[in-house]
């Protein structure tokens, strides 16, 4: 028989000892220090290929020709995969069934929607032939103009914005709200489009046996791009294999399966023969989404108290000709400061550039940037303090929606983060500060916010005659420490120590654990595997509290415990029984539960649910050369519960060094002329190295939260850009006076 | 591949000796990868821009993917692979874990190359040193606060 447990039942049993909490070592680390961690692109099957991608280097037009001849000559190419002879799909990679299936270019016909984007693919005996066959392709090209940037086309209002949002949002009179105000700002700030720039290249070694595909790639969507495969090659679902044990990074780039991925699994069909196609870095600026650019206006008015009372921000974003993804970049104005009107809106030009996606923090970072320089001006204005102005517009529901907040101790980590960065010396004036050897220095601060979200997941649990355990769901390890943090839930939810638990993962063929992203993995697959484990455990109960010859014989579901590997008598613990006896005297291998993690949908009704944490910076910039350098950083965070605490450090501090880089270091740069971005490679686009990383510091705020789930979780994933790229620059400001108004800050910038 | 456009190359890996047909053109990190399956070594960009393939010849970090195979004949090559004695794992490798400094693992086999010779270099002695001396190997993950704690750990190990 197998249980399964609804999502939002709450815990069967009380446990002691818990994994949850403890700062353990990543159960998957020997394998990454000692580099046997099997990568995509490491795995080598008996007679496989491989593939290299032909790319376009033109933004906008038509393929005329290409010398397929010239490749198909060189000395160990094999094939080379065109429009016209690409085995043929199921399904027209241009069709769309639902937000999420974005379109995909597999050499479907001639033209050419964006520079990078595929246009051949060249199958050979070595990685070395295959690149110089796809070099001696030789395309030539009818090239059209190419729309370039943020007035690159006529601007429109998208139908919806992010996960399909309203582009277009209010409450109350903004425009009454700032006639009204005793002091106005209004300014405008530039986001430029970034790229997710995993370590790992898209990677896959795909492999045919009839209709039945074998996959190694990266995925933070197992179940999505099993789906999304199986479609476009007319197979069942379950014909599709994905397997997916580590992701060198994804950050959303690898949260759909890309036009790449799928192209190896097409060349691998056309040649019969198993094909690894990994993508070079160039390649990846292009095909797998970014973050798109923005402009943003915003607009705050504030009473003789420095109240708000209204806030306006207005941001204009870009997507490709062919698809829709568009970055919600006003919505961080809905969640943080307190406000009688709001008004937030979108725009959005359509230019030659591959389909922006999620990249960690779609729409949260890009706004946060803005709203929180808008902040620091509107304190500037108002003559008070940006902690200080925080405070006065703190938001006791959520602005937007009036709804109160799930939990919410951002007050908190105000306090604390303001402590330990030592924040009540700062001067209100600018350029106040100067280091020992003359550079001015700056104190900025910011708040972090990202939403609480859960998707859907399922999990499997499994206990074994001789007492452990098995926890199986398809999840997806891009970095977070889901390994180990899913296996401490797992722990728990079966009442063992870890070491007792197998836990399995990363790969389709297990139960659907949903998305990596949105900060909602945890929480979402971890209820799945607690529940799993409330359920197999309420099948151990019902085997020992039913059988006369237990000690716990009577004592029914609810009054027994579980703890490190035996059931006990809530009332009498004296009176207790090992798993391995339970399933010994019932003469069963083993019993299985099966549970689900989802959203309740009455609090979610109910309850605004968000992370908070507020961020600290320190900058010093030389006042000849306007280098800047970021030379401190303190972050409190409140999300919940912390399931590992080292891995969740580890989080925000990732997520804060990306806020510096926000601030400071990364922009893709498109030539205005070609429509080619001119810096894709990672000596050209700006990603921090460990000599601009300063001291980094994330302090973990204790938060209950009974309402986002019967855990507690909400997620760490994402909030620590937000508020540290606002942080940067404010500190900026402060050290010189200049206020940035286009990101990445530059030194031209700083010297006026 | 055996063709006459291959050369015979001699190659002398974590103490093991290795004979390659291959051709001229093929790196030492994809040699390494695709002909021997040392596949700890990591290709990030192929371009000597983010040092995920840093592996030691003759003591000294090399990026492979911007060395020619046949230019490290008859020279030793450390990787990843050959960093563990005796089944232990390496100071540094235990620091890495102990410290988390490393989320998705990808760039981690060529973090911890350059830490081992950034230490042996002599080039731990302070936080700011270990940033800017192993500022070579990029990590996207932003683990870098964890590996400065991390060598700086295993370079103190390593004096005492």
């Amino acid at each position: 028989m197998t249980l399964e447990l609804g999502p939002n039942q709450q815990p069967a049993h009380t446990r002691h000892g818990s994994s949850i909490g403890q700062p353990l070592t990543r159960r998957d680390g020997f394998l990454k220090v000692t580099g046997t961690a099997r990568f995509a692109a490491d795995n080598h099957p008996p007679g496989m290929l491989y593939a290299a991608l032909a790319v376009s280097s033109i933004a906008r037009g038509r393929v005329v020709s290409l010398d397929v001849e010239a490749a198909k000559a060189h000395s160990g190419v094999v094939e080379v995969m065109t429009p016209l002879n690409r085995p043929a799909l199921a399904a027209d990679p241009d069709a769309k069934d639902h937000p999420f299936m974005f379109r995909l270019d597999l050499l479907q016909n001639d033209r050419v929607r964006y520079p990078n984007q595929s246009i051949a693919v060249v199958i050979a005996q070595t990685l070395e032939a295959a690149t110089e066959g796809a070099a001696l392709l030789s395309p030539r090209y009818e090239v059209l103009p190419a729309r370039v940037g943020l007035d690159g086309a006529e601007g429109f209002v998208p139908r919806g914005v992010g996960v399909g949002g309203p582009a277009v949002q209010q409450k109350g009179d903004v425009e009454a709200g700032l006639e009204s105000a005793r002091t106005r700002i209004e300014a405008t700030y530039e986001t430029p489009a970034q790229y997710h720039n995993a370590m790992e290249p898209h990677a896959i070694v795909a492999a045919w046996d009839g209709d039945r595909l074998s996959i190694d790639t990266p995925s933070q969507g197992l179940a999505m791009a099993q789906g999304r495969i199986a479609g476009l090659f007319g197979i069942a679902p379950q014909n599709v294999h994905i397997r997916s044990p580590f992701l060198g990074g994804g950050f959303g780039s690898k949260g759909m399966i890309s036009g790449p991925q799928v192209l190896g699994i097409l060349a691998a069909k056309l040649v019969g023969r198993p094909v690894k196609l990994v993508l070079r870095r160039e390649q990846m600026f292009g095909p797998v989404g970014h973050r798109a650019p923005t402009r943003q206006t915003l607009r705050m008015g504030m009473d003789g108290e420095g109240r708000l009372t209204a806030i306006s921000h207005h941001a204009r974003t870009t997507s490709s000709t062919f698809d829709d993804f568009f970055e919600p970049a006003a919505d961080a104005s809905h969640t943080l400061y307190a406000s009688p009107a709001i008004a937030t809106s979108h725009d959005a030009v359509r230019l030659d550039t591959g389909t922006p996606l999620f990249m960690r923090a779609p729409g949260e970072a890009t706004g946060s940037i803005a709203l929180e320089s808008a902040i620091d001006e509107a304190a500037h204005a108002c003559g008070m303090d940006p902690l200080e102005f925080r405070l006065r517009n703190y938001a006791e529901v959520e602005p937007m929606t009036g709804k109160p907040f799930s939990s919410k101790a951002l007050r908190e980590c105000y306090e604390q983060a303001a402590e330990r960065f030592g924040w009540a010396s700062r001067p209100l004036q600018p350029r106040r500060m100067r280091d020992a050897d003359g550079f001015l220095t700056g104190w900025g601060m910011g708040t972090a916010t990202f939403p609480a979200i859960m998707f859907q997941a399922e999990a499997r649990a499994v206990l074994r005659a001789d007492g452990s355990g098995l926890m199986e769901t398809g999840a997806q390890d891009m970095g977070q420490g889901a390994w180990t943090a899913f296996a401490q839930i797992a722990a728990d939810g079966l009442g063992l120590d870890i070491d007792q638990v197998d836990f399995r993962a990363g790969s389709s063929d297990l139960p659907n654990a949903g998305i990596a992203g949105g900060s909602g993995h945890t929480a979402t697959a971890g209820m799945a595997i607690h529940n799993a484990g409330a359920a197999v455990i309420a099948r151990l109960a019902d085997l020992a509290t039913g059988n006369e010859a237990s000690p716990l014989f009577g004592a029914g579901n609810e009054g027994v415990l579980a703890r490190g590997g035996r059931l006990y008598r809530r009332d009498d613990e004296s009176r207790s029984e090992s798993y391995a006896d339970i399933l010994a005297r019932a003469g069963l291998a083993e019993i299985e539960g099966r549970g689900k993690g989802a959203p309740d949908p009455a609090s979610q009704e109910t309850y605004a649910k968000h992370a908070h944490g507020a961020v600290f910076a320190e900058v010093k910039v030389d006042p000849d050369l306007g280098q800047i350098r970021v030379t401190r950083l303190v972050g409190a965070f409140a999300a919940g519960r912390v399931i590992n605490p080292r891995l969740v450090r580890s989080q925000y501090y990732g997520g804060m060094i990306w806020g510096v880089s926000f601030a400071l270091h990364e922009e893709a740069v498109t030539d205005r002329r070609s429509g080619r971005i001119q810096n894709a490679n990672l000596a050209d686009y700006h990603v921090p190295v460990n000599a601009d990383v300063p001291s980094v510091e994330a302090l973990l705020v204790h938060e209950d939260d009974p309402h986002v789930n019967a855990l507690g979780i909400k997620g760490v994933g994402e909030i620590g850009i937000t508020g540290t790229a606002g942080a940067v620059t404010n500190a900026v400001w402060h050290a010189t006076g200049v206020r940035p108004r286009r990101f990445p800050i530059r030194i031209e910038d700083m010297l006026g | 591949m055996t063709s006459k456009t291959t050369i015979p190359v001699h190659l002398d890996i974590n103490g093991q000796h290795h004979t390659l047909e291959l051709e001229p053109r093929v790196t030492l990190l994809d040699a390494l990868r695709d002909r021997l399956g040392l596949t700890g070594t990591k290709k990030g960009c192929d371009h000597g821009q983010c040092g995920a393939c840093t592996v030691h010849v003759d003591g000294e970090r090399v990026l492979a993917c911007l060395t020619l195979a046949a230019q490290a004949e008859g020279r030793a090559i450390t990787t990843i692979e050959g960093l563990a004695r005796e089944g232990e794992p390496h100071p540094v490798q235990t620091a890495f874990l102990e410290r988390d400094a490393f989320q998705c693992g990808y760039c981690t086999p060529g973090q911890i190359m350059s830490a081992v010779a950034c230490i042996r270099e002599g080039h731990a002695g302070s936080d700011e040193e270990i940033r800017e001396y192993m500022a070579g190997n990029l990590c996207r993950c932003g683990a870098y606060p964890h590996i400065v704690a991390a060598v700086r750990q295993a370079a103190l190990e390593a004096a005492s």
